[in-house]
């Protein structure tokens, strides 16, 4: 079996410099640009229709126009035959009655009928409430985890396993953000699993930290890192393609609408293996993790010290 | 002996693969699409021929027809034959019976005796209507403020107090008194009869202010939430829908599921429907016949009972039904089925001088709707209202009583239950508007199943053959346990019967990624031991032992993040927090057990030399 010895953590500087890089870029387009909120979070009115053939968008615009839907914007879902309708919430009208009167105007004088595939409405409260549970679960699934890495590692490992997960999360909210991709209830889902996911791989490479510091005293503590991230290497990839490989297959395979959630776990999984090789550790070595914060576990682990 | 599991952990492990095995099946059968037919009172086998021979005779062969608990369930070939056996069902049936389209699982009878059914499929797969509906609670409370009102004036009045005025003001209602003297007798019926009502003295002496108290508010506000939910539950029967879910969400949100249902427009006139009720005197001096031929008496008014059978009613009305507070089914002394009602002040003192008077008398009860429906007339939509009264009960007066009484001579208790049901429907306590929506198409539900599946499997091999080229044997280990996990994801997604979404699949699809990590881990451990000079005996152990702790602490983060996930997520992401919590469950236990168990099998208690991994 080949064995890596790649010098991440003598490295460190370089993927420092990258990840505040991209860090940078993701948290300045999220202050600037913000993220392009889908309707379960502002409010409003989706729909979707389908037509036997391809769809007319320029003649729909112009009916929806007419029918005094002046704000609706209509676009391509998926494919040429189906088209995506969104209002805004509007003041004054019963907005479940909307999708109805929607529907009305685009059939009233087509040669050919579309046909509904699906409605979204959400008001302006529902739409709020989401937003808050959303921003809740972050919060405590933030909290939860930072809880139990300080019961099982010590505080700078938790410490250090946030700061990744947190790279992990801001530069993919980024990448949502940049490229104006809508951010809806299953891209939230996606980044919560995400959030576990990266801390999943932080926290096996912490372990072989942990195991290291017992069983090589000789050795500087920035060493023993690289050895373990080394050790771990095949796996933290290995995985990682697993991974990638059943999201690739969800992206191309599972439809639209799992479109954007696919795509934050894509990045989620790429940015997550890269910041535990390269983020995690060394971010625990620059808050100053040594042997001495491993002293209590010491005494447990003392019979594997005549392990080779 | 190394690498070996003792009988009673094989046989543990294999009946668990068993069990799942067997609680997965029914998702592979498919379903029929067929017409379900029932009533509030259980059909009768007459009804049941009738049905029955109806099908027969219309051309359309159904492939069963089944007659169970006073519901039949006809299953067809196609939606085509479905479909037209429904119209004509409808038609023949009018409102006796709801006659509703139905999936009905194909599940083998052997199957279905255990208890094994096939995942229950949200909307999102199986098409359908979500709608979340929030009760206006502001109105609700305002109009118990109002109810109060009222029936202070009314108490004042009786106890022959006298007062300047009775009204609603910022937030109390103020009683003004025509003297300071009175306060006390004041006191004593606020005590006795307002029990609900916080009082509170200002400075000016003649005035009292009064309060609903926050126990009373309260319950208005749960009486709200329950009473528009019975009234939900009468209305989505109108609907003909099989499946219908009903939910309380927090304090005032009404979640209400119709699967199948595509006709919006439909549902949502029929879930605005308001209802009242009201109680009238019978008219017992003049011929009803006469009056069915176009005589109707001045001061009388013609009505129709259920049976469709002509009632005539005194034109006053006694008692609405915003004044019943409650009303329960149950059995009177004599063991036979009663509703009882409970009256408001107002409603229990009319009640009172008019039962006194007219004992032995006939008394009924008017159910009246109204419905906005959307009709279309030579091409052109027209909505138009549309008032149904019905007269749904008589009963003779057979005392005097005013706020509490009850209602026999009803024929089963069932007929009780649903009187009940009625007289708490038919008192509307608050609004309701529909703050989300959620539809989904039939072919877009077929679509997000079909595009769910294939993104599965693809994904599914992928990683088989992954796992088999980079781990060799020990990776084929470990695709047949990720095949197991597959199987109890589903088993016990079947058998908890958790809503199957389409992020739930997406679910899935990531747990086949996942749960392999539990492998990964231990191959690599082994691989290392072996590199470092153990034998392949004490590879496997050491590797298995070693990787242990790390799959406990991964894991368990995941579970934290899935369980967060699960506590506020909504809808359909919830489906995805259910498969996630599941999967890494399971895999924890296919991926560790399982595989150990398959490798003692090939390796265990025997000469090595080398291993394939």
């Amino acid at each position: 079996m080949k064995s890596t010895t790649i010098n991440f953590i003598g490295n460190r500087k370089i993927a420092m410099t990258f990840s505040t890089i991209l860090m940078i870029i993701a948290i300045v387009s999220l202050a600037t640009r913000g993220l392009r909120m889908g309707i379960d979070f502002t409010g409003g009115t989706l729909i979707e229709v389908g037509y036997q053939q391809a769809a007319d968008l320029t003649t729909l615009r112009k009916t929806l126009d007419e029918s005094g839907f002046a704000n609706a914007t209509v676009q391509n879902f998926g494919s040429t035959k189906d088209v995506l309708i969104r209002l805004k919430l509007q003041e004054g009208i019963s907005s479940a009655d909307l999708s109805t009167k929607v529907l009305e105007a685009i059939n009233k004088n087509a040669a050919t009928p579309a046909s509904l595939r699906r409605v979204e409405f959400v008001g302006p409260q529902v739409g709020d409430d989401l937003a808050t549970d959303g921003f809740l679960a972050l919060l405590y699934s933030t909290l939860a985890i930072l809880v139990y890495i300080s019961l099982r590692f010590e505080w700078k490992f938790s410490v250090g396993a946030i700061i990744a997960t947190f790279h992990d999360v801001i530069v993919t909210l980024g990448v949502f953000s940049v490229f104006a991709l809508e951010f809806d209830l299953t891209v939230l889902a996606a980044i919560l699993a995400l959030i576990g996911y990266s801390l999943n791989d932080t926290i096996v490479v912490y372990d072989r930290i942990r195991e290291n510091f017992m069983k090589m005293r000789k050795i500087s503590t920035e060493d023993m890192m690289n050895i373990a991230v080394n050790d771990t290497l095949s796996r933290t990839i290995m995985i990682s393609m697993t991974v990638f490989l059943v999201l690739v297959s969800l992206f191309f395979l599972g439809g639209e609408v799992i479109h954007n959630f696919s795509i934050a776990l894509l990045f989620g999984v790429v940015f997550g293996t890269y910041s535990s090789i390269f983020i995690a550790s060394p971010a625990a070595l620059m808050l100053g993790v040594s042997p001495e914060d491993l002293i209590a576990p010491e005494k447990e682990g003392a019979h594997l010290d005549g392990m080779p | 002996m190394q690498n070996h599991y003792p009988f009673w952990k094989n046989l543990l492990i294999l009946s668990v693969f068993l069990i799942s095995f067997i609680y997965s099946l029914p998702n592979l059968f498919g379903e029929d699409p067929s017409v379900q037919v029932s009533s509030s009172n259980a059909l009768t086998t007459e009804q049941a021929n009738k049905i029955e021979s109806t099908i027969k005779s219309s051309g359309v062969n159904s492939k069963a027809f089944q007659f169970k608990d006073g519901r039949i369930l006809a299953r067809f070939a196609n939606t085509d034959d479905q479909l037209k056996v429904a119209d004509l069902l409808r038609e023949q049936m009018g409102s006796d019976a709801t006659v509703a389209l139905n999936l009905a699982p194909t599940t083998p009878s052997w199957l279905q005796a255990i208890g094994a059914d096939a995942m229950y499929l949200g909307l999102d797969l199986r098409g359908g209507v979500h709608f979340l509906l929030e009760v206006d609670m502001d109105a609700a409370v305002k109009q118990a403020e109002e109810r109060y009102t009222e029936d202070l004036r009314l108490a004042l009045r009786d106890a022959k107090i006298r007062y300047l005025s009775v009204a609603k003001d910022s937030g109390f209602i103020k009683l003004k008194l025509k003297s300071a003297e009175d306060k006390a007798a004041v006191f004593a019926l606020l005590g006795k009869d307002f029990r609900g009502l916080k009082v509170t003295e200002p400075n000016e002496p003649d005035q009292l202010w009064a309060q609903m108290s926050e126990i009373d508010i309260r319950e208005v506000k749960k009486f709200a939430v329950a009473q528009n939910m019975t009234t939900l539950r009468n209305r989505v029967n109108e609907l003909g829908v099989a499946e219908p879910v009903i939910q309380q969400q927090g304090d005032n949100r009404i979640v209400v599921q119709l699967p199948g249902v595509q006709d919006t427009t439909r549902a949502k006139e029929i879930l605005g429907t308001t209802a009242t009720l009201e109680y009238r005197l019978v008219d017992v001096e003049h011929d009803v016949q006469k009056a069915v031929e176009g005589h109707v008496p001045v001061g009388s008014k013609l009505y129709y009972d259920k049976n469709k059978s002509p009632v005539l009613l005194d034109k006053r009305v006694i008692v609405t039904g915003d004044q019943i507070v409650d009303a329960s089914s149950g059995m009177d002394q004599d063991g036979r089925p009663a509703v009882f009602i409970s009256l408001n002040g107002v409603g229990a003192a009319k009640m009172g001088k008019l039962t006194q008077s007219n004992i032995g008398k006939p008394m009924a009860v008017v159910f009246i709707e109204n419905k906005v429906e959307t009709k279309t007339v030579a091409g052109q939509k027209i909505r138009h209202k549309e008032v149904v009264e019905k007269v749904i009960s008589v009963a003779t007066i057979q005392g005097a009583f005013s706020k509490r009484f009850q209602t026999t001579g009803l024929d089963s208790p069932q007929e009780a239950r649903n009187l009940s049901l009625l007289l708490r429907a038919g008192a509307l306590a608050a609004p309701v508007d529909i703050v989300e929506e959620r539809t989904v198409g039939p072919s877009l539900g077929q679509d997000n199943i079909n595009k769910g599946v294939l993104s599965f499997v693809v994904g599914f091999v992928l990683v088989v053959l992954l796992m088999a080229g980079y781990y060799k044997v020990f990776g084929m280990i470990a695709d047949v346990a990720l095949a197991f996990n597959v199987v109890i994801v589903i088993a016990i997604l079947s058998m908890l019967q958790a809503t199957l979404t389409l992020p739930g699949i997406a679910g899935i699809i990531l747990t086949v990624g996942m749960s392999v990590d539990a492998n990964v881990l231990i191959f690599e451990r082994i691989r290392e031991e072996i590199k470092n000079g153990n034998t392949p005996q004490s590879a496997i152990y050491m590797g298995y032992d070693r990787a242990f702790g790390t799959i406990l602490d991964s894991h368990v983060t995941n579970l934290v993040v899935a369980v967060v996930l699960f506590a506020f997520g909504t809808g359909s992401v919830k489906g995805f927090a259910v498969t996630l919590i599941i999967g890494i469950l399971s895999s924890m236990f296919t991926a560790i057990a399982g595989t150990r168990m398959i490798i003692n099998w090939v390796y265990g208690n025997r000469r090595v030399d080398k291993l394939s991994i």
